[in-house]
């Protein structure tokens, strides 16, 4: 049944004599959604290129879907981005303001030639699955909110039907009731289609509502890693708890230091 | 270091930049059009008109101004308005293609250079730079001088002199675009690269490319008629205002009339292109050129009561704000009072006028925007009209979003977070750096003095946050106006630095506005909260502590704080 889609084991990432990633594991079984949770420097980030192969590991393993990418190949490689998309984090410079949305999508769906009519359908198909609608497909970015272009960004992330989507921080730049609305969105998107998902988020009870398992990241290294529910009702490392009591809508909250 | 959190400083940086671009006409722009019309119209017609006058010979030569010759004759006794007129023709085209083949060369070259693996990138770069520092001029007269005279070498040689210019632009905007997310997306995706130069690198610098080419056409313009003045450019019989102005040269001292029309052709035609240029810049950039903010008093009924109370420390009474030069409301008739200690939260989501309205009260408006109050008074002054810089720093201290980019990075914290001392108050600089060191001190900053001499680079992202509070404080304001403070910083520092605000005011007094999107921190920190969406306060809370979505009544306080995410986790089961 269970089936690993992300399996990384002992990864280790250095910037010059920087260590930002070590010895990290994290496993993820597809359909599944992972969120990874850290403050600024906990690597979060870097795990996530790791994965969509800008940044090379130093040593560990991190197979894919069957491909270890740390050991793969160029070519290799240009395959295997196909397969993993990446939600960038502001919808403002995700999009380019002078390409239409059915244009933008196209490119996913054929990164090469990128033609919109032979794709029409497909594209209008994933208007209507992220909220919008096929007839805004020949419309440019600024017509649209930030709210509505995250969704356009949804889509064209998950246009091909990735094996493995990245969204680093997707919610981040967004107002909260816009932020709730793209949450609901992505959860029900899990919901129908399945997909494989590695959440990154600073905001803990953002990543609770999208996310299966967590893992948490502090200063490069997994401290504590599992079942959402089960890490958030009974964490275990001293900096989860930290994480948890600093979260300024949880009851009983309080400033005194 | 902790690095700031990037996202953050998107969502309250307000207006995206490539929101709605709506093309702001200006007259610089439209009068230059129009010269421009007029030259080539001219260009076209005047040699169907004027042709056989232009290089007939006439009877009288050497003439100067009269009725049948109103710019003179010259030598052959041709009619030199008429050659001018003419000439129009072929001075346009030989500056519009040399301006045609710069630019299509240099961006060919720029992108080129920009596609180049590293070194070659880097190496041309240089190449570009060096090219760029000669003169146009000179590089033209030399080129020219080794392809021999003729209408074609000078172009050839104005083309090549302006390449350069083109090839750096272009590679400095591919350099810029690239970086951008959808580039990286769409790199991400496999697109092949010279696909991505097409579809979305140079789309995207079409802007400045057009006011570099119309500053380009008014240069090749001179360069030309440069060249041919001095001989190199068209050969007789052929002619442009170049050799016009050289004939002209030679009897100026018997009859200047007749340098009068080639010259003032020349100067037409350039300032006509260098006002498009302009035009075009300015419309690119529409806030370069309105006007400061005012706050002017409005007339009416006050919508506060009972304000009096000895401990109000600020009274707002009525403020709007509207967009200049559309006269959008952007905050509607927003009054609310703060007692002195006490904490006020604006919570609102972008666009609901939480920030205006605070930047009102500083003072601080942005351009081209309009204000009005009928009341606002702080600690008994009346902000409104004319206040001086010195009461303003005096009754206001100011914390910002992103302590990253508030501070300068060039410069020591002791020298430019003690300026508002030195410079408004007056304070010595001595006394002012011991006043800052004892407000570090307050703030929990490890070593005051040492940080004094610090730069912003070397304390963390919540020690920033930490120095600007102390630094805000120092002047013991009346009033502390804290807007998203903690938004660009991670859980674990907003907690400290909420922290760190609460405890400043229950040990000074001061009273603080503070602005925030997150009903979750608004929640923990404020006393009052006063809820705000497109401009107009919906709800005003004055019980924070019981806050849950049965004790607010507004539909749209509900939906934000069913929105706010929270951690669910029954508290029972952590212990």
């Amino acid at each position: 049944m269970s089936e690993v889609m992300v399996d990384v084991r002992g990864l280790d990432v250095s910037f010059g004599s920087a260590r930002v990633l070590r010895g990290v594991d994290l496993r993820l079984e597809r359909g599944r959604t992972v969120g990874v949770v850290g403050e600024s420097g906990s690597g979060k980030s870097t795990l996530a290129k790791v994965l969509v192969g800008t940044v090379r590991a130093a040593s560990g393993t991190a197979t894919v879907d069957g491909v270890d990418i740390v050991a793969a190949d160029r070519r290799a490689m240009r395959a295997y981005r196909r397969r993993t998309q990446m939600i960038p984090q502001d919808p403002y410079s995700s999009l380019s303001p002078r390409r239409t949305i059915a244009q933008t999508l196209a490119e996913a769906v054929d990164p090469a030639r990128g033609r919109v009519t032979r794709h029409e359908q497909l594209i209008a198909e994933w208007l209507v699955r992220v909220g919008l609608s096929a007839d805004m497909m020949h419309r440019f970015p600024h017509e649209f909110s930030g709210g509505q272009r995250q969704r356009i960004a949804i889509a064209r992330g998950l246009i091909i039907d990735p094996h493995l989507v990245i969204a680093d921080e997707i919610t981040s730049a967004l107002d909260v009731s816009v932020q709730a609305q793209i949450l609901d969105l992505l959860a029900g998107i899990k919901e129908s289609l399945g997909v494989t998902m590695m959440f990154i988020s600073h905001n803990l009870a953002v990543v609770q509502r999208v996310s299966d398992d967590v893992v948490v990241l502090y200063q490069g290294e997994v401290v504590e890693a599992g079942p959402v529910e089960q890490v958030y009702s009974d964490p275990q490392h001293w900096y989860t708890r930290r994480l948890l009591d600093a979260d300024p809508g949880a009851p009983g909250f309080s400033l005194a230091s | 270091m902790t690095e700031s959190n990037p996202a953050a400083a998107v969502r309250v940086a307000g207006a995206p930049a490539d929101r709605a671009r709506t093309f702001a006409w200006n007259p610089g722009l439209v009068i230059g059009l129009v010269m421009l019309v007029v030259v080539a119209l001219t260009a076209i017609i005047a040699p169907l008109v004027f042709g056989a006058q232009a290089t007939g010979v006439g009877s009288d030569p050497g003439q100067s101004a009269s009725a049948a010759h109103p710019l003179g004759t010259d030598t052959l006794g041709r009619d030199m308005l008429a050659r001018t007129l003419v000439a129009t023709q072929s001075t346009v085209l030989m500056a519009l293609f040399a301006t045609a083949l710069s630019s299509v060369v240099g961006i060919a070259l720029g992108i080129g250079v920009w596609l180049a693996p590293r070194r070659l990138r880097e190496l041309g770069l240089r190449l570009i730079e060096f090219a760029v520092s000669y003169p146009t001029m000179l590089v033209a007269i030399i080129v020219a001088a080794i392809l021999g005279q003729g209408v074609v070498q000078v172009v050839v040689a104005v083309a090549v002199a302006n390449i350069a210019g083109f090839a750096r632009l272009t590679a400095n905007l591919a350099a810029k675009i690239s970086a951008s997310e959808y580039v990286t997306t769409a790199r991400l995706m496999g697109v092949p690269v010279h696909r991505l130069a097409l579809r979305h690198v140079l789309p995207n610098m079409a802007e400045p490319i057009l006011i570099l080419i119309a500053g380009a056409f008014s240069g090749a313009l001179v360069e030309i008629s440069g060249l041919s003045f001095i001989g190199l450019g068209a050969q007789s019989p052929a002619f442009d205002w170049g050799t016009l102005l050289n004939d002209g040269l030679s009897r100026i001292a018997v009859n200047p009339i007749v340098i009068v029309g080639p010259a003032v052709a020349l100067t037409f035609t350039s300032l006509a292109a260098l006002m498009v240029g302009d035009g075009l810049a300015a419309a690119a950039n529409p806030r370069s050129n309105s006007t400061r903010a005012r706050l002017v008093r409005a007339e009416g009924e006050p919508a506060l009561v009972a304000t009096e109370g000895d401990d109000v420390v600020l009274i707002a009474d009525g403020i709007t704000v509207t967009h200049g030069s559309t006269g959008r409301p952007l905050v509607s008739d927003v009054s609310f009072t703060i007692r002195r200690g006490e904490v006020l939260g604006i919570v609102g989501e972008s666009g609901s006028g939480k920030s205006l309205t605070a930047s009102v009260v500083a003072r601080l408006l942005g351009e081209g925007l309009e204000a009005s109050a009928r009341r606002l008074e702080l600690g008994g002054t009346d902000l409104i009209g004319r206040v001086s810089g010195r009461t303003l720093a005096s009754k206001i201290g100011l914390v910002y979003q992103d302590p990253g980019t508030a501070l300068n990075p060039a410069l020591v914290l002791g020298s430019q977070l003690s300026d508002v001392l030195t410079i408004r108050l007056g304070f010595p600089r001595r006394g002012a750096l011991g006043l800052l060191a004892r407000a570090f001190e307050a703030v929990k900053l490890s070593d005051p003095e040492g940080r004094l001499r610090q730069h912003p680079h070397q304390l963390s992202g919540g020690m920033k946050q930490r120095a600007m509070i102390a630094s805000a404080m120092s002047t013991k304001p009346d009033l502390l106006i804290a807007d998203e403070p903690t938004t660009a910083l991670d859980v674990t520092v907003q907690r400290e630095v909420l922290s760190l605000l609460r405890r400043m005011n229950e040990q000074s007094g001061t009273a603080v506005l503070f602005i925030s999107h997150d009903l979750g921190v608004v929640r923990a920190l404020c006393d009052r909260v006063l809820v705000m969406k497109d401009g107009r306060i919906v709800e005003r809370i004055d019980d924070v502590a019981t806050l849950s979505e049965d004790t607010v009544e507004h539909p749209y306080t509900k939906q934000l704080l069913a929105a706010t995410p929270v951690v669910a986790v029954p508290r029972e089961a952590r212990s």
